[in-house]
């Protein structure tokens, strides 16, 4: 297995720490005039998410994580896994709900989401910035209360609930971008 | 390793660079008025550094080994014993590996020395300096130890090992055993106590023993052995590093050897080391002190800039 020494260390690259496939985030050298040189680095942990902090000492190394990402076509929910298929060779790959995480929310039939793979599996599940969906449930709009510009949630298809404004109603589709879950603009009919 | 080629064009701004240009007039002008000779020596040497963290990078001349000065610090104190007084040089080191935010490989350094002086006085020049070329008038007079106390409660001169080792590793997110005091010492400098100092000009003086390099050791007043060394930060950035300096040639040659040993022992490059400098001090240096200071960091801080490379034209990477 390939190992990355601290002075590869760079944004974006994937290591393996305490087990657990990380990518760098920020790697900064460290050293006093007269004393001995650190790497001081920040990793993302791929399986949890979370952000460590970490200090090396400089020329220490690290194995490298066979971590990559994949667009794939979300295919479908089998009560347990999540289905996902690579668009060119219709390879499929199951995710559990622990890899897919809050993705799950988004995640429409057809739609194509990142899927990242360690050691062939996935590991994690990025959906598009944007999606378009069909509101399930909301209250009824209120004609003529525009002036007001309020807001009010809505219960999309695949159960996320987001912002929408006063007028929209059941079985309209709306655009939303994921990354903050913000209402972007009622969808036109496709 | 990729065989992309950088931009063509500087990292650093026209600004930056009319800037250096200034700082560069303004600090001989410092020394002129001050009768302080500048002087060269060389960057190129047959001999280098032995210091236990520092690396020389090794160039080949007429098909020999020979080594880029990590400092002019061996060529400015044979001067010195040769009677030419007080010196400084201001112009390129170089050192093997250091590359980051704040350290280029190739980087331009200040370097000064005055006969008869000691640490202290040293020191409030090196802070008369700071305060013309940045603008800053604060400047706080602190201990080594004084330090640690006031950010970590702890003496770092008479914390038992066990004491020190805790403290590190509850304050550092290690990713290894600190083998050593001075390992503990520095992660917590480094990363604790340099983020911890205010924006002002720090001077820190009495710093251990163990980490006294060229500096001679003595008593502080509660009669624990001290380096007289110190150095400078502005904003927690390590600038200036200097000592009141070792005259006693048969110490300097120990302290060379046990460089070496160490070198050795964590199975480092060990590099010729300067049996001049061994013989103008057996010849005779006189009483002085002295002080390195990085010149590209003291401009970050002069223009506010963040990184090194955008006070450098070319730095390493496009280089």
């Amino acid at each position: 297995m390939a190992s990355y020494s601290t002075n590869e260390f760079k944004g974006g690259l994937k290591v393996m720490l305490d087990g657990d496939p990380c990518s760098i985030v920020e790697n900064e050298f460290v050293k006093p005039g007269k004393g001995q040189a650190f790497n001081r680095v920040k990793l993302r942990n791929l399986k949890t998410g979370r952000v460590w902090e970490r200090t090396f000492r400089s020329g220490e190394s690290l194995e490298s994580a066979d971590v990559m990402d994949r667009d794939m076509e979300y295919l479908y929910n089998d009560g347990e896994f999540y289905h996902f298929m690579e668009p060119e060779t219709f390879e499929q790959h199951q995710a559990s709900a622990e890899a897919v995480g809050d993705a799950a929310k988004w995640l429409k039939e057809q739609d194509t989401c990142t899927v990242t793979l360690y050691n062939g599996a996935p590991l994690a599940v990025t959906p598009p910035n944007h999606v378009i969906l069909e509101i399930t449930d909301t209250d009824p709009g209120l004609r003529g209360d525009t002036a007001q510009g309020g807001t009010k949630p809505a219960t999309l298809s695949t159960g996320a609930v987001v912002k929408v404004p006063l007028f929209l109603e059941i079985g309209e589709t709306v655009k939303v971008d994921t990354r903050n879950g913000e209402y972007l603009g009622r969808a036109k009919d496709e | 390793m990729t065989s992309v080629i950088s931009p063509w064009q500087p990292s650093a701004s026209i600004r930056a660079l009319h800037q250096r240009a200034a700082l560069l007039a303004q600090i001989r002008r410092f020394f002129a008025e001050r009768n302080v000779l500048e002087a060269e020596v060389p960057t190129l040497s047959r001999r280098a550094t032995s210091d236990p963290h520092i690396d020389s990078i090794t160039a080949l001349c007429t098909g020999e080994p020979a080594y880029l000065a990590t400092s002019p610090e061996f060529g400015l104190k044979r001067l010195l014993a040769a009677g030419f007084g007080d010196c400084y040089y201001l112009g390129k080191a170089f050192r093997e590996g250091e590359a980051g935010g704040r350290h280029n490989p190739e980087f331009t350094m200040l370097e000064w020395y005055r006969v008869g002086w000691d640490d202290h006085r040293l020191m409030s020049e090196v802070g008369e300096l700071l305060s013309l070329v940045l603008g800053i008038a604060d400047i706080q007079l602190l201990s080594y130890r004084e330090l640690f106390l006031q950010h970590l409660q702890l003496d770092p001169h008479t914390a038992s090992d066990e004491a020190l080792g805790d403290c590190t590793r509850q304050e550092v997110e290690l990713s290894f055993a600190p083998a050593s005091r001075d390992e503990c010492l520095d992660l917590l400098m480094s990363h604790r106590l340099e983020p911890a100092m205010g924006p002002g000009i720090t001077l820190l003086y009495d710093f251990p023993a163990s980490q006294a390099a060229l500096a001679r050791v003595t008593e502080d007043a509660s009669g624990t052995p001290v380096a007289r060394r110190f150095e400078a930060y502005v904003a927690g950035l390590e600038l200036a590093n200097g000592y009141w300096e070792l005259t006693d040639a048969e110490e300097q040659r120990r302290r060379f050897e046990a460089d070496h040993r160490y070198r050795a022992a964590h199975k480092l490059h060990v590099y010729p080391f300067e049996e001049r400098l061994v013989a103008a001090l057996e010849a005779g240096l006189p009483e002085c002190a002295g002080v390195a200071m990085g010149v590209d960091r003291l401009l970050m801080l002069a223009g506010g800039y963040r990184r090194i490379e955008e006070v450098i034209a070319f730095p390493i990477e496009r280089a």
